[in-house]
């Protein structure tokens, strides 16, 4: 075990953890620290687009960066299955260095457990992560009437990519995660516009469910136009195929924004070549989550219920 | 949809009996779109919705037993049965998995020699004959561990059924789609032919259904009836030849109980004779009791599309996906849930 510590140290080597105390020493010139905390346990390990380590990475970074903090720190903390290859751990380490230098992150604290056959599967991580809110930077967590609501790309790839990749459906070319870290593009957001009210990352539970939790949290209403969401086509058809609704399913690299009217073009520009304008909030139907569908009628868009499951026929 | 449509001298009835157009009818919103005069009403589409509470409880008197594996499409985990549900089982120690194919379980069924492994098959014409081929390939392997617990249905009988009805006056139906690319428009042609409603199988695009209902409405306003098939694009007159004899070679029509509307006559599906080594029912042989549906449960009725959802007591309050008292809330493609979470 001292020896898999020490391949960890050197692997992730900077000059807070190399101390290897029991506790890391950070200096942050900060008056608001964003602070937070996910643990991984997809399944399988790898999958086109990404891995867990990538993944524990790109999710609490950009976790950090929806509170308009710029990340600096994490913790990576493991637990594996005993009989695990040493090449799959050295594999996920890699692929988490890789996503902490592109973030401009540093693993600066760490553990390893070891748990017996059957008690995990293979290895799952937590990180947490710490990160600064610079002056008038800072997101709030209530959106304003009016605002509009954009969203950096498309929707519903991770999900599908993990479950084409974990029941082997076999659906070619294989969809791929869109596993990444925003903390750039949302730093360039917060340059671009102060009058940003929210940023949220749509993960588990997809688009819907986050837009469900703001509207209600906020007692907002929020209206989306269904022919506005983008959505790849091989993505949409295998949504299709298992009868999975888009707006449900898991993102891992995209993120929402709600900004004033008049900022919404530049922030738009901000987020990126595949940012998309997709509603606006709405004092009518306070708490709820209206969706205008492609024929131009109007519904409901709850909260999951309950997971999706493949249709039968 | 055109003006000449909309001047429509009386309400008319469009049912479509497929889950699939349940929640593609939902999802779309077109029933705000459509003239007052146009209702649409959910039939007995939905496979999970309609399977009886007494397969339900065989289902899971199966699963109860020693060294058995069940398998199931996730739909049904979480059916309420006289007792509980495979869900509830699972928790309680039972070896209960979810499966995307039958295929999926004899592979199971081969990993796990010492195990009886059962699949619960449950679904129309679409997914009978991916089953039949499981049976075959099992067969053909010689797996002795492999069973298949029928819950299959015909819509054809069911679809006879609501058109004389007495209950309900239906104007037209939205056909299945994709129950149509198996069976062909021509098994539709005696339906429309007796009872003089017309049939429009359609797609599932929201372009589809808006057809769908258009050629309906002509139908009905120019007075004639036929089968009409909206969904050219996979739908031929004959069907799917390879589908229809692999059904053909492993099942047999029987009389089935659904869910809430009592016994039709020839509308499941019996494994045959020459596979009924593969047949759960004759391995397990399980009895179980005449069902009582829960008390204030409408489902039967809202199959039936003589009741809405809105219409049932329960509905929204005992009744919630999270807290199922009828399948129709707890399947992904229920009337019931649909209701809930699209609004009505």
């Amino acid at each position: 075990m001292h020896e898999l510590v020490e391949d960890m140290r050197l692997k992730f080597s900077n000059r807070i953890l190399d101390e290897m105390a029991d506790a890391a020493e950070l200096r942050v010139d900060a008056e608001r620290l964003a602070f937070s905390t996910d643990s991984y346990v997809v399944k399988p390990l790898f999958f086109p687009g990404g891995d867990i380590g990538k993944l524990a990475v790109c999710g609490t970074v950009n976790d950090i960066s929806m509170k308009g903090a710029r990340p600096l720190y994490l913790s990576l903390a493991f637990i594996l299955e005993e009989g695990l290859e040493f090449s799959v751990l050295g594999r996920v380490a890699s692929s988490i260095k890789q996503a902490a230098r592109e973030a401009n992150v540093k693993v600066v604290t760490g553990d390893i457990k070891v748990v017996e056959q059957g008690a995990c599967d293979g290895m799952f991580i937590n990180t947490s992560g710490i990160g600064v809110i610079e002056k008038g930077k800072g997101v709030g967590v209530k959106p304003k009437s009016g605002d509009l609501v954009l969203i950096n790309g498309g929707i519903a790839e991770h999900g599908m990519a993990i479950l084409n990749a974990r029941e082997d459906l076999g659906f070619k070319p294989p969809i791929k995660s869109d596993c990444a870290n925003v903390n750039f593009e949302a730093q360039k957001c917060l340059k671009a516009s102060e009058k940003i009210s929210v940023m949220r990352d749509p993960t588990r539970g997809g688009l819907a469910t986050t837009l469900n939790e703001i509207a209600r949290s906020s007692n907002i209403g929020i209206e989306i136009s269904e022919k506005d969401i983008p959505v790849k086509p091989a993505v949409g058809k295998l949504c299709d195929v298992l009868g999975f609704d888009p707006l449900y399913v898991a993102n891992e690299g995209k993120f929402v924004c709600f900004v004033s009217e008049e900022d919404a073009s530049r922030v738009k520009k901000a987020m990126g070549p595949g940012a998309r304008l997709i509603g606006r909030t709405t004092t009518r139907h306070k708490g709820e989550v209206r969706l205008r569908t492609r024929i131009g009628s109007t519904r409901i868009l709850p909260m999951l219920e309950s997971d999706q499951l493949p249709r039968i026929c | 949809m055109s003006p000449e449509y909309i001047s429509i001298m009386k309400t008319i009835k469009l049912m479509e009996v497929c889950g699939t157009h349940t929640m593609a009818i939902a999802r779309s919103g077109i029933k705000k779109l459509l003239p007052k005069e146009v209702e649409l009403i959910s039939g007995p589409g939905c496979p999970v919705c309609v399977t009886s509470q007494e397969d339900i409880d065989k289902a899971l008197k199966i699963a109860g037993e020693e060294n058995v594996i069940m398998t199931t499409f996730g739909d049904m985990m979480r059916v309420p049965g006289s007792s509980g549900s495979l869900d509830r089982m699972k928790t309680e120690g039972a070896d209960v998995r979810v499966v995307y194919s039958s295929a999926d379980a004899l592979e199971i069924a081969e990993k796990n020699p010492s195990k009886r492994v059962v699949f619960m098959g449950v679904g129309f014409e679409t997914t009978s004959p991916t089953v039949a081929a499981t049976i075959i390939e099992a067969k053909k392997r010689g797996v002795k561990n492999f069973f298949v617990l029928s819950g299959f249905k015909v819509i054809f009988p069911a679809l006879e059924a609501i058109a004389g009805s007495k209950e309900l006056k239906v104007n037209g139906f939205i056909c299945p789609g994709h129950v149509s690319v198996i069976t062909g428009s021509a098994p539709y042609e005696p339906v429309v032919k007796k009872y003089v409603i017309p049939c429009v199988i359609t797609g599932f695009e929201d372009n589809d259904i808006i057809k769908g209902v258009t050629r309906l409405v002509r139908q009905i306003k120019r007075g004639y009836a036929c089968v009409e098939v909206e969904y050219k694009r996979a739908v031929k007159r004959s069907g799917n030849a390879k589908a229809k004899k692999l059904i053909k070679k492993v099942f047999e029509q029987a009389d089935s109980v659904w869910r809430g509307i009592g016994k039709i006559e020839r509308s499941g599906l019996k494994i045959k004779k020459k596979y009924e080594d593969l047949d759960a029912e004759k391995e397990f042989n399980v009895k179980v009791k005449k069902s009582v549906l829960p008390k204030g449960c409408v489902c039967g009725k809202v199959l039936q599309g003589i009741k809405t959802p809105r219409e049932c007591k329960l509905f929204g309050k005992k009744c919630t996906p999270r807290h199922p008292v009828g399948p129709c809330m707890v399947s992904s493609e229920g009337t019931c849930a649909a209701y809930f979470r699209y609004g009505s």
